[in-house]
């Protein structure tokens, strides 16, 4: 079966001078959940933002059998759908309905088309009856879901999470895991949650200090580094 | 706060509320230069303005005693130059730049509390305000909460910091202290505006914004326009009269 | 200081509404240049920033404090031109949400703030900003945008025929000469630590570093505004210097003979001539401050 996404050899380097990614090789298969874990520091968020070409550092990253350059840029971010870490930098419409149907109306789609959409993707995530409320009027956990929605609106053939249960009650995280359940796009999921990570994902990688350390199912890596909550461990 | 409260209040569903964004903008105008170009009979004339006001707040099913204690927001800065105006011995215009100035404020105060701001910004945008300047005032709209909220824990920390020294070497060590957390809070907003922009190209973005349906400028609107346009010209016709 | 509505004369207002349009027009459009609509949620949100740094209190002595005002703090940070668009959102959202300045008076706020404020401010940056005196430049635009603007709303209202005993407006003067230095303080210390945080913030001055120019640009502006000023107060000075100078009878030679009586009889209102003697002084400010604009982006573009 030939990757979705293939990374070879990535490395990366903030203007500041901080080394974030040291050499990435990852590869994503059409119809699976990856996790990534690791500690906060370890390059995940640059990572994904690579996939997306907002970030551009060295080595080479092929999406759909493409390679990733500017001239394929527009098709590559059609295919790739990005869910922020922050939810607010993500939603800066003014209402729910325009923040969700921004994407769509920039894939070309007219307007009834795109409110079609945005409305659709609503329902999707329980947030339909705040369509026209303004974003920075709901809950951390209602933003999460708007702005997951904004990107599920794009319909894209690959998901990318970045932390998608913060601030997500448990009802809400397990109707998430439901949702992502039902979708069949192939899909990233950068979390801490590692209960959130064994009910979703079929493989995980490890990330530390910019490389990938190590990659297996998600229990057993859980094990290996002692990635458990403490909640759990003092049991 | 302020804003928060007026936007509870635009949310609401009278005739006042339902009616266009234009206008309601271009009633607006038509009121603030009749207001302003009102010569004559000060107490009748503001008297008439008033009852205009206040049966549009009726209608608009808005608290009528917060509206008009907001409005008086004016008031400090009116009544300096009034007091200023009295001691030049100029009362008729001490009278009439406090009264112009709070029918002015409560005239737009009903605009904005009958009508949420990203309508508002795209009514403008119909008129002809450029687009650019009006998303520029949308993401401020859109982040003051933010960044008021961040430059709230900011002022914290500088008031924290060279509390404990007294006298001149204190007060250059909160001058100081006060910089360092603006220039921070400089810092974050930049990349604060980093995010979004990343946010708006991962979802697309090509160098243009794209817009839902607008609304449509019904009969009723044209109704209320030309309504609100003609009640106050013709209260100046009536009882004012022109200066040359 | 922020105008309301009712304090302007229609002749005030209305003439500079008409004229900045096309001001904020051009700012507008210079912004976008290279950009498209990209900047749009950097300038906002650097708009909320100097919403929100109002809430951070700089001790002045005898308890009293003040805050940013940040015209040229934006313009050395984002450039004239996008921070002149700032300004406007700024102005705009406190007239429309805050009722803080009027709606008719926005044209006069946006001429006196975004646009002759955030030039002032740019100015001695522009000329010095490579040179030995480049940490004062920061101090001078400070203090010149604050005086600017201020002198400026000070000037249409006198102009608008609101009379301040001479006192008030020494007092008045004074206050404006403490808070523009304020801001120059201000500026100078947020810049310095901004630059220690990342000196990328700060613009490269383009223009080399010129004393003579950038002296002969700040005394021109120094000039100007108070020359307004003083003309709003006195406008008959200005019509005086112009008969002297053969002006005033040469423009009505030159006019048709229905227009020139029309002239005379215009200039016999003593209100009218007060209101056009200053509305020249103060067109002439807003010519200077166009051409200013247009002198920095053509350097800056070339
Ligand atoms: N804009 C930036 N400029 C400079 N350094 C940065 C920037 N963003 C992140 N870094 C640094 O890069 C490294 C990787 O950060 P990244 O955000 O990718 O971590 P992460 O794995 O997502 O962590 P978390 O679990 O906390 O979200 C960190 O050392 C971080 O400090
Ligand atoms: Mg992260």
């Amino acid at each position: 079966m030939t990757p979705l996404i293939t990374v070879r050899d990535l490395h990366f380097r903030y203007d500041d001078g901080t080394a974030a990614l040291n050499g990435v090789n990852f590869d994503l298969f059409p119809g699976e959940t990856v996790a990534l874990l690791g500690a906060n520091g370890s390059g995940k968020t640059t990572f994904v933002l690579h996939l997306n070409g907002l970030l551009a550092g060295s080595g080479s990253i092929e999406v759909c059998g493409m390679p990733l350059t500017k001239a394929t840029l527009p098709r590559v971010r059609q295919k790739i759908g990005l869910v922020f870490q922050d939810s607010e930098t993500q939603l800066f419409m003014p209402t729910v309905l325009e923040d969700v149907a921004f994407g769509p109306l920039n894939l070309g789609l007219d307007p009834h088309a795109a409110v079609d959409r945005a409305m659709h993707a609503l329902e999707l995530t329980g947030m339909s009856g705040e369509a026209h409320k303004a974003p920075y009027h709901l809950s951390a956990g209602e933003k999460k879901r708007v702005a997951i929605a904004g990107i599920l609106a794009m319909q894209p053939e690959i998901l990318i999470l970045d932390e998608p249960t913060t601030f997500l009650d448990p009802p809400a995280q397990r109707s998430l895991i439901e949702l992502l359940h039902s979708l069949p796009q192939a899909k990233i999921v950068v979390t801490h949650d590692t209960s959130f990570a064994a009910a979703l994902s079929s493989r995980a990688v490890f990330f530390q200090k910019g490389v990938v350390a190590a990659e297996g199912d998600v229990t057993g890596l859980v094990r290996r580094f002692a990635w458990n909550s403490p909640v759990t461990t003092s049991r | 706060m302020h804003h928060v409260v007026l936007e509870r209040w635009s949310r609401g569903r009278s005739v006042l509320h339902r009616r266009d964004a234009r206008a309601k903008t271009l009633a607006l105008l038509v009121f603030l230069v009749v207001l302003a170009t009102s010569y004559g009979p000060l107490a009748a004339l503001s008297g008439v303005y008033f009852a205009l006001l206040l049966s549009a707040l009726l209608l608009a099913r808005l608290p009528v005693a917060g509206a008009l204690a907001r409005s008086a927001l004016v008031l400090p800065f009116s009544v300096a130059f009034a007091a200023v105006s009295l001691l030049a011995g100029d009362a008729p215009r001490a009278a009439a730049l406090l009264s112009k100035s709070y029918l002015s404020a409560l005239a737009v105060l009903i605009l904005i509390s009958t009508t949420p701001l990203p309508q508002l910004l795209r009514g403008l945008e119909q008129i002809g305000v450029p687009h650019f300047l009006l998303m520029v005032a949308q993401f401020l709209y859109r982040y003051l909460f933010v960044i008021s909220e961040e430059a709230q824990h900011m002022r914290v920390a500088a008031l924290s910091r060279g509390a404990s020294v007294r006298g001149m070497a204190a007060r250059r060590a909160r001058f100081r202290a006060a910089a360092g957390a603006l220039a921070v809070l400089f810092a974050r907003s930049y990349a604060r505006a980093g995010g979004i922009h990343r946010a708006m190209l991962s979802r697309g973005f090509q160098g243009r914004f794209h817009l839902l349906a607008a609304p449509r400028f019904g009969w009723a609107d044209a109704a209320f326009l030309l309504l609100a346009a003609l009640l106050p010209a013709a209260a100046r016709g009536f009882l004012g009269g022109w200066r040359p | 200081m922020h105008i309301p509505d009712g304090f302007l004369a229609a002749p005030v207002w209305a003439s500079l509404d008409v004229a900045a349009v096309p001001a904020v027009g051009y700012l507008v459009r210079r912004a976008q240049r290279g950009f498209e609509e990209s900047r749009a949620p950097l300038l906002g949100v650097m708009g909320a920033f100097v919403f929100a740094a109002q809430m951070i209190n700089f001790p002045v002595g005898i308890g009293t404090s003040g805050h940013l005002v940040g015209g040229a703090l934006l313009a050395l940070t984002l450039g004239p031109a996008s921070a002149g668009v700032v300004m406007t959102a700024i102005l705009a959202i406190q007239a429309l949400v805050f009722q803080d300045g009027g709606v008719l008076a926005l044209g006069a706020n946006v001429t006196n703030m975004a646009l002759c404020g955030v030039l002032a401010g740019y100015l001695p940056f522009h000329f010095w900003g490579n040179g030995p005196w480049r940490r004062f430049s920061f101090f001078l635009g400070g203090v010149l945008s604050v005086l600017a603007s201020a002198v400026l709303a000070l000037a249409q209202l006198l102009l608008s025929g609101i009379r301040m005993p001479g006192s008030v407006l020494g007092l008045s003067l004074g206050l404006f000469a403490v808070s523009a230095v304020l801001e120059g303080l201000i500026t100078l210390t947020v810049v310095g630590a901004l630059e220690t945080l990342n000196p990328g913030f700060i613009r490269q001055a383009t223009a080399g570093h010129s004393r003579a120019l950038g002296l002969l640009g700040t005394v021109a502006v120094a000039l100007a505004v108070f020359g307004v000023l003083i003309a709003s107060r006195d406008p008959d000075g200005i019509w005086k210097l112009a008969g002297s100078l053969g002006i005033a009878g040469r423009a009505q030679a030159l006019l048709p003979t229905p227009l020139a009586d029309y002239q005379v009889g215009f200039l016999q209102s003593p209100w009218l001539r007060r209101a056009a003697g200053g509305l020249a002084g103060l067109g002439l400010i807003f010519g200077a401050c166009v051409l200013f604009g247009r002198l920095v982006s053509k350097s800056r573009s070339a």
